[in-house]
């Protein structure tokens, strides 16, 4: 629990600094700031969209998510029946099947910004094809360890792993539905890459997160 | 340009034609705010309800039959529960977030409308199943509301079967509620105020809203967790939290969980919590105070860096709630420290409330008379806090009525006097028509006087040892027959500021009906939403033009000023306003 509490003091942190440091001591009773603030404050409104703040609110929620279970992960752990569990070896290659879906969306955003239709449309794909195969990958994982008896309710270590990596898959499914509506509109509905554009960019930068936390998951199962 | 494309980037976006559009399926945010409040409202009712009922237990044992043990402590779980997130977390958020955090900045909407209407009818789908579990077999979970395993989920619990179930999903569907709602609070304020309004021309009431907003959404995730873990404990047998036991003479299939892993989760998210709901109280009361009494809030920079370190310290001071469950001595100290440390900036704010107060023209309104009445709840509820948050005083006290009369005072009653003060605070805005007075000052020394009288005695109560959650006291030696008539008369005077409600009520529909008409700013206050065109405003909030913000919230009673108020959109010099270069950002 102390790491969530750090970690959410950090989050608070950087978002303190981020966004109010500058303002935060300013006096707005006082003649001098409120002529500053009647010349400048036409900037005071932050020039991203609210996609994708909202998407980065969301984030920092999903992370609290993940972060919380990894507590209790951690926590559970320190118990006295607590047996370590041998992971799938499956699990390196939907590792790589993720990597390669993070990794097509980067290529997809940056073909969507130069404005190229195909490739935004074979980048689209692509990369939603892996994240399929990922979640292949992971059902097949979660099959072999039923195959050999070991199932949800018969151990900590195995509950756990199915738990997170269920909750993982279930959240690159969400993410899979953003991806479904794009490349739906960039294929059937005949849009151009600067309409999908916004979408893709949120898509990578949500691909890339879930990455990430994929990574550390896989680490602590790994490890522990 | 960016600045005014963002601000008025939606002007009618989803301009509502028919009666369903406009007062069901809306993604106006007034119309979200009103839906959000009545259910929150009427839900609230229920777990008002129930109160009565475990009041009538406690005052007058053995003469309702129909009450048993059992009903006892699934009324007691089921008003804990209602009170604290269905009501007062869905009404400050749901209900004055929505209503509030457009109209004062300066917006048109919220920044996600469709995310907005889904946010509610979700919220009502959370209520719906929480109020299915009364009709259940074996009825809703009488685990208390704060759901502890292993026993909330054994057979010996009322509604271990399917209440718990229910309780969960419930909970995990507000959440999904909230995170949507909450995404668009905080987004909306980040970016969608208006021309002018810098963060600290924001009113206190939309920092206090913001700020627990961002707890919840923080927060909320543990809740979920421990709700996901314990559903899979009760329905799939893994054992998280379930240490091995016998139970009703028959082992348990698990093993080797950890109950305390769940008291760390759930604190986690329930301390967070007091304050989703404390900080949005501040913020208002904070507001009305300085509106009514004329005068510009005392510190308002030391008002918002308080609320910023409250909301940073609320992460960190969790298990002050856990002394009795065994922990390390060095845990308990650290947290008896920081709850200390949370104080000095909630002190703060009372003195600020306080100096705000002093020399001010005041004018006792049916608000501001909750809004001074809030002050006293809050400082006596903080008081007995600070003998809780003590590790040593809290181990005798913890399970006695002094608990119950600390945490109704400081988070039951006080936020609910602000709702009070809110709610006929901003009547004559939502409804265009102005409440009875009369009724309304009925309504507020009834309810105050009534809840020192329920709570007052509870802490002597709790001094002299009653224990809390007990359905009867039977006969015991250090229970003197007094506890019996303070029992008697705590549940009279209880059941007495029940039925005031109705007061309260029958005020609200009776000046929909019959009320004056208010005009669009009857108490003369400076903040953006008192200044909108139409009253109750219309769609869209500003007609054709966005506002432009001048000054900060608190311009009151300003030396050489012709009205004690200027509006927050009106010009130092007016023909700056008029010769602004509109668009253009430097």
């Amino acid at each position: 629990m102390s790491v969530s509490g750090l970690f959410i003091l950090l989050i608070a942190g950087v978002a303190g600094w981020w966004f109010f440091a500058r303002q935060l001591t300013a006096k707005p009773w006082d003649k001098a700031q409120r002529e500053t603030d009647d010349r400048y404050a036409g900037g005071v409104s932050l020039t991203l969209v609210p996609e994708r703040i909202g998407l980065w609110v969301l984030l920092a929620v999903v992370t609290s998510f993940f972060g919380l279970f990894i507590s209790a992960y951690s926590m559970r752990m320190m118990l006295a029946d607590w047996a370590p569990l041998s992971d799938p070896n499956l699990l390196w290659l939907n590792t790589l099947l993720l990597f390669l879906s993070s990794g097509a969306f980067q290529w997809t955003r940056s073909a969507a910004e130069r404005g190229d239709a195909a490739r935004t449309r074979l980048g689209l794909v692509v990369a939603g094809l892996f994240a399929f195969a990922f979640l292949a990958g992971q059902f097949q994982a979660w099959d072999e360890l039923n195959a050999s008896g070991q199932y949800l309710g018969s151990d900590a270590a195995i509950a756990f792993f199915y738990l997170l990596t269920g909750l993982h898959a279930l959240h690159v499914l969400g993410g899979l539905v953003v991806w479904g509506k794009t490349t739906v509109r960039m294929w059937i509905a005949g849009s151009e890459p600067g309409d999908v554009r916004l979408s893709v960019q949120l898509c990578t930068v949500y691909w890339h997160f879930l990455l990430v936390v994929w990574l550390v998951l896989f680490a602590l199962l790994l490890t522990t | 340009m960016a600045y005014v494309a963002i601000a008025d980037r939606d002007v009618h976006p989803h301009d509502p034609t028919t009666f369903i559009t406009k007062y069901i399926w809306s993604q106006d945010h007034k119309v979200i705010a009103i839906q959000y409040s009545l259910t929150a409202i009427a839900v609230g009712l229920v777990a008002l309800v129930l109160s009565g009922m475990m009041r009538l237990q406690l005052g007058f044992p053995d003469t309702f039959a129909l009450i048993t043990p059992n009903n006892y402590l699934q009324f007691i779980t089921m008003h804990g529960m209602i009170m604290v997130i269905y009501l007062l977390t869905a009404l400050f958020l749901g209900g004055f977030g929505n209503y509030l955090i457009p109209l004062m900045l300066g917006s048109r909407d919220m920044v996600f409308p469709y995310l907005n209407m889904l946010s509610y009818w979700v919220y009502l789908l959370a209520v719906i199943v929480l109020m299915a579990s009364f009709f259940v077999p074996g009825g809703p979970t009488g685990a208390g509301w704060t759901l502890y395993p292993p026993q909330a989920i054994l057979p010996g619990t009322a509604g271990a079967s399917w209440g718990i179930l229910l309780m969960l999903a419930s909970l995990g569907i507000f959440i999904v509620a909230f995170t949507m709602g909450g995404l668009n609070y905080v987004t909306t304020v980040l970016q969608a105020r208006c021309r002018g309004m810098t963060f600290m021309r924001m009113p206190l009431s939309v920092w206090g809203i913001f700020m627990a907003t961002i707890l919840g959404l923080l927060a909320f995730p543990a809740l979920l967790v421990s709700a996901i873990m314990m559903t899979l404990d009760s329905l799939l047998g893994t054992s998280f939290f379930m240490p091995a036991i016998v139970s009703m003479g028959e082992p348990v299939d698990q093993k080797g969980g950890s109950p305390v892993l769940f008291q760390h989760l759930f604190w986690f998210f329930g301390h967070p919590e007091v304050y989703i709901v404390a900080l949005p109280a501040f913020g208002i009361v904070s507001d009305l105070l300085s509106c009514h009494a004329r005068k510009n809030i005392f510190g308002y920079r030391m008002m918002v860096w308080a609320i910023l370190a409250i909301g940073a310290l609320s992460f960190v001071v969790w298990a002050h709630h856990m002394y009795v469950s065994g922990m390390n001595p060095y845990f308990g100290f650290f947290f008896a420290t920081t709850t200390l440390i949370i104080a000095v900036p909630t002190a703060i704010k009372v003195y600020n409330w306080v100096l705000t107060l002093w020399h001010g023209d005041i004018h006792l309104r049916v608000p501001m008379l909750f809004a001074i009445g809030f002050i006293f709840t809050f400082i006596h509820g903080g008081l007995t806090g600070l003998f809780l948050g003590n590790v040593t005083v809290d181990l005798p006290l913890s399970d006695t009525y002094f608990v119950v009369a600390h945490f109704h005072m400081v988070m039951g009653v006080s936020p609910i006097l602000v709702v009070f003060g809110a709610i006929y605070h901003w009547y004559p805005k939502i409804t265009g028509k102005m409440y009875n007075e009369t009724l309304g000052k009925w309504h507020f020394w009834l309810t105050f006087l009534g809840t020192y009288s329920i709570y007052l005695p509870m802490h002597y109560l709790g001094i002299l040892g009653v224990p809390r959650r007990y359905f009867a006291l039977g006969d015991t030696a250090f229970i003197p027959d007094s506890v019996g008539s303070i029992n008697e008369s705590i549940t009279i005077s209880a059941l007495i500021v029940a039925v005031v409600q109705l007061i309260f009520l029958f005020n609200m529909v009776w000046s929909l009906i019959k009320g004056k008409e208010a005009g669009p700013n009857p108490w003369g206050a400076t903040t953006l939403e008192w200044q909108t065109p139409d009253t109750p405003p219309k769609h869209g909030n500003w007609g054709h033009r966005l506002p432009e913000v001048y000054r900060w919230a608190y311009d009151y009673s300003v030396p050489g000023a012709t009205a004690d108020f200027i509006p927050q959109n009106e010009p130092v010099d007016p023909a700056l306003g008029a010769g602004r270069d509109h668009g253009h950002v430097t």
